[in-house]
């Protein structure tokens, strides 16, 4: 009971930063010049201008800004995010049907650069200035310096094209008609490039933070005094020093689960993944507003439950956390 | 050759006449049926109805699908597909179509005169880019029996612009699909029914479209092919790797990159060439606004055309993929090329001069004006076009400044708001000059409208050439006026055209029988096959 009523006050509290948002992007989309219609002509090399105050007609194009947005807010309020002009179905449909291959792809690289972040890190912090750390840290470096796009890149002309070992691109190999674990492993090695791609810039964020979180914890006093009482350093490590050199890893993870939903522009263009990233991009480039309005949308709203979900996990690690 | 070879080919399968004809099947491996094509495509269109959106990225897919009354044959004539024949009166005013028999949509339907009646009448005229243009005084069409179909013009209509216009903007869609509905929002546009050698199986948006064999096509035996599948992959390189591992065996229309299309030319595994893309030849341009006065005056116009090395731009720039144009209609253009050179060679002495003609002499720094380019970023050679400009034009004295903005932000910039000097983009060519060519120059066009005359420029005469070719009914007599407003045209100057190229398509050598006729990337494919 008390899970709810703190939810229902976050959502509450949140309410007007989801609007000042829809809003503000709604009047930024207006200042770029050209519309809708305008992509739409370009993208199929021209036509006459009978058929383009046709098609303007047809998306609600001619009615002034101010009233175009009344209307979106008011489909808002009813939980409808509208028609999208350059898909030609509804913007939820649109987002629906990105949505497994962004969340897949985005979670588990995110889980695999916890993990991997989070024992590089230990291993650093325990090795403090000596020769693993150092390389630890220059690796974290190096991959954090690179652009992913070289990284993906890189990764399909040795792994695709030289050696044949893996799929250059795609969600899964299409019309192949695999079901079931067939099919889980079909997309296994078509998302291990860009999952792994993707995890490496994550990972020096993490590394960084658990090595540094681990150097803090490991001065204080109740470490000393677990040191003293003679328990041994793998259970010191694990059980007093890493439960606390947690938290603010947890905290990282609240933070970026926007970029989950966000998706990655870079990645899912260089591996042709239909993910939400290049749909935002796309939206923008076809100045598709109601596509773009329903991402942020959903996106803030999925960026708010889940700093919730922080919250309660705090309460699990430290206790003295409240959830109140 | 190409003629006799794929007329053979047919032929010889279908009659079996290939042990008898032992030379013929030597030259050429007898097609086999089966197999899947994999296509790439750099951009989504999202509407896969051809009557509704006029686009080489919409033909590439739904050509296979649904089918149009003519196409090009190998020779770039039209040939006939769903119409058998053709016929005008001496007026020009009515053209009568006979229709083939036995025809039947993918649905089980069969296709009759009313399916082009309807198509015509609600969709060509009234929402399909370019189609609402060609058939403005289209008045009705009459279908006095099923296989019978009679256009009737309120103004004459050449016979040839007709047909190969219809080639682009005459595909037939169902009738008992959309009739009563909104035409827009009719779901068969995301998945079409046609008449076509491949059926619509499944479209999952930003990955891939598929169709499979039609087994109920009407010319017997035919397609090869049990599946074609076209994936769209954004990212140039992503799409190289895919070329290259074999993921796809077709990157149709510059899908590459400039470089990579160099590269792949000496692959052994791959064809890289513009067989098979004759009737989609482009330009990149460069348009003057002549609302501004140093541009008003035709000797400037002529110095900035003067003072850009076009040859040297083609060659280190493009790879040497295309060369300077002579005019607005293509070399390509058998039917209404004029031929002649290029109107304004390289001579930056010539440019000086003709500036200082012009009163505008070197002031302060050795600068005569400052210009504003505005680049519409159809292809990736448009800001390296835009850069060479700036650099070319610094050396005679005129400072550009290049406005980068996106596709959607320079088409209105230039053509709604007027809100530019010069600017540089593409000029497609539709197999005819009266499609989409001949509105770069002629006035009238409505403010906003993109890729027409929105340059402040206007010439009665060129006006009036225009007109009289796009009503003169006999063809001799239509090339000579063309022949005529191309002279004045590259004389007066209001767009230059700089380059004349054509679309490179990667080819594996597996994939037989194709590029066989000018749009062979826009055709049905039927006649395809994979060779293992």
């Amino acid at each position: 009971m008390r899970i709810l009523g703190l939810a229902l006050r976050r959502l509450a509290a949140s309410l007007p930063t989801l609007l000042i948002i829809l809003v503000g992007l709604f009047l930024l989309l207006q200042l770029a010049p050209g519309d809708t219609v305008d992509a739409l002509v370009a993208q199929i090399g021209g036509g006459d201008p009978a058929m383009i105050d046709e098609l303007r007609r047809f998306y609600g194009l001619d009615a002034s800004a101010a009233v175009q947005l009344g209307n979106y807010l008011w489909r808002l309020v009813r939980l409808d995010l509208g028609f999208s002009a350059i898909y030609g179905k509804p913007v939820a449909t649109v987002i629906i049907e990105r949505l497994p291959a962004t969340l897949l792809l985005m979670s588990s690289s995110l889980a695999l650069a916890f993990a991997a972040g989070m024992a590089l890190g230990i291993v650093a912090a325990q090795r403090v200035n000596r020769w693993p750390d150092t390389l630890i840290s220059t690796l974290g470096l190096i991959f954090y310096a690179t652009p992913s796009f070289w990284f993906g890149l890189m990764g399909i002309v040795i792994f695709s094209i030289h050696l044949g070992w893996l799929p250059p691109g795609g969600f899964e190999e299409i019309g192949a008609g695999h079901a079931g674990l067939r099919r889980a492993v079909d997309i296994f090695w078509h998302l291990l490039l860009p999952t792994l791609t993707l995890a490496l810039i994550f990972l020096a964020t993490y590394l960084r933070i658990m090595r540094a979180a681990m150097l803090e914890v490991m001065t204080l006093d109740f470490v000393r005094t677990a040191r003293a009482k003679g328990l041994a350093p793998t259970a010191i490590t694990v059980r007093h020093v890493m439960r606390n050199a947690l938290l603010p890893m947890i905290t990282l993870v609240g933070l970026q689960a926007g970029t989950i939903l966000g998706g990655s522009v870079v990645v899912e263009s260089v591996f042709a993944l239909p993910g939400l990233g290049r749909l935002a991009y796309e939206s923008v480039v076809q100045r598709d507003l109601n596509t773009l309005l329903g991402i942020v949308f959903v996106s803030a709203v999925l960026v708010i439950v889940v700093n919730f979900l922080v919250d309660l996990a705090y309460a699990r690690l430290d206790p003295r956390v409240g959830a109140g | 050759m190409n003629l006799s070879r794929r007329d053979l080919l047919r032929g010889a399968s279908a009659l079996g006449l290939a042990a008898a004809m032992p030379g013929i099947a030597g030259a050429a491996d007898a097609p086999k049926p089966g197999g899947v094509l994999t296509v790439h495509l750099p951009t989504e269109q999202r509407i896969l109805n051809p009557a509704l959106r006029a686009s080489t990225g919409v033909y590439v897919i739904t050509s296979k699908i649904i089918e149009a009354l003519v196409d090009l044959g190998p020779d770039g004539r039209p040939v006939g597909v769903l119409a058998s024949e053709w016929e005008a009166t001496p007026d020009g005013r009515n053209v009568t179509f006979k229709l083939r028999e036995g025809v039947k949509w993918h649905d089980g339907k069969p296709f009759t005169a009313a399916d082009v009646q309807f198509t015509a009448m609600e969709l060509w005229k009234k929402q399909l880019n370019y189609g609402t243009q060609l058939q403005q005084h289209l008045e009705a069409v009459d279908t006095p029996d099923p296989q019978t179909a009679i256009f009737r013009y309120a103004r004459p209509m050449p016979l040839n612009l007709l047909l190969r216009a219809l080639c682009d903007l005459g595909y037939i869609v169902p009738r008992h699909l959309y009739e009563g509905t909104n035409v827009l929002e009719n779901p068969a546009n995301t998945a079409p029914i046609g008449t076509g050698p491949f059926r619509f199986v499944q479209y999952e948006r930003g990955q891939f479209v598929i169709a499979e064999k039609n087994p109920n096509y009407w010319r017997q035996n035919l397609p090869y092919l049990d599946r074609i599948v076209w994936r769209f992959i954004t990212d140039k390189s992503a799409a190289t790797a895919a070329v290259e591992t074999g993921q796809v065996q077709i990157s149709p229309y510059n899908g590459l990159s400039l470089a990579d299309l160099d590269r792949l030319k000496s692959d052994p595994r791959f064809d890289v060439s513009t067989r098979g893309t004759e009737a989609n030849a482009f330009n990149n341009t460069l348009e003057f606004n002549t609302r501004r006065k140093e541009l008003s005056d035709v000797r400037v116009r002529r110095a900035i055309a003067h003072a850009i090395d076009v040859d040297f731009f083609i060659e280190n720039f493009l790879y040497g993929q295309g060369k300077p144009a002579t005019g607005p209609i293509p070399s390509s253009s058998t039917a209404f090329y004029p031929g002649g050179e290029p109107p304004y060679r390289f001579d930056r002495k010539k440019a000086e001069a003709l500036l200082d003609e012009a009163g505008y002499k070197r002031g302060a720094g050795g600068q005569r004006f400052s210009l504003r380019l505005v680049p519409i970023n159809n292809g990736e050679d448009v800001p390296l076009l835009a850069t060479f400009i700036q650099q070319s034009l610094g050396q005679i004295g005129i400072k550009v400044e290049i406005v980068q903005l996106d596709i959607a932000g320079a088409l209105t910039t230039v053509y709604r708001d007027w809100n530019f000097d010069i600017a540089t983009g593409w000029h497609q060519y539709r197999g005819d000059p009266a499609v989409s060519t001949t509105v770069w120059y002629r006035s009238g066009s409505p403010k906003g409208a993109p890729w027409t005359n929105q340059w402040g420029w206007q010439s009665d005469a060129v006006d009036r050439l225009i007109d009289d070719a796009a009503a003169e009914l006999d063809p001799v007599r239509r090339k000579g006026l063309y022949a005529d407003w191309v002279r004045a045209v590259n004389d007066e100057l209001p767009v230059w055209m700089v380059t004349e190229r054509q679309f490179y398509d990667v080819t594996s050598k597996t994939v037989q029988n194709d590029h066989n006729i000018p749009r062979w990337g826009s055709s049905d494919w039927r006649d395809t096959w994979l060779k293992s």
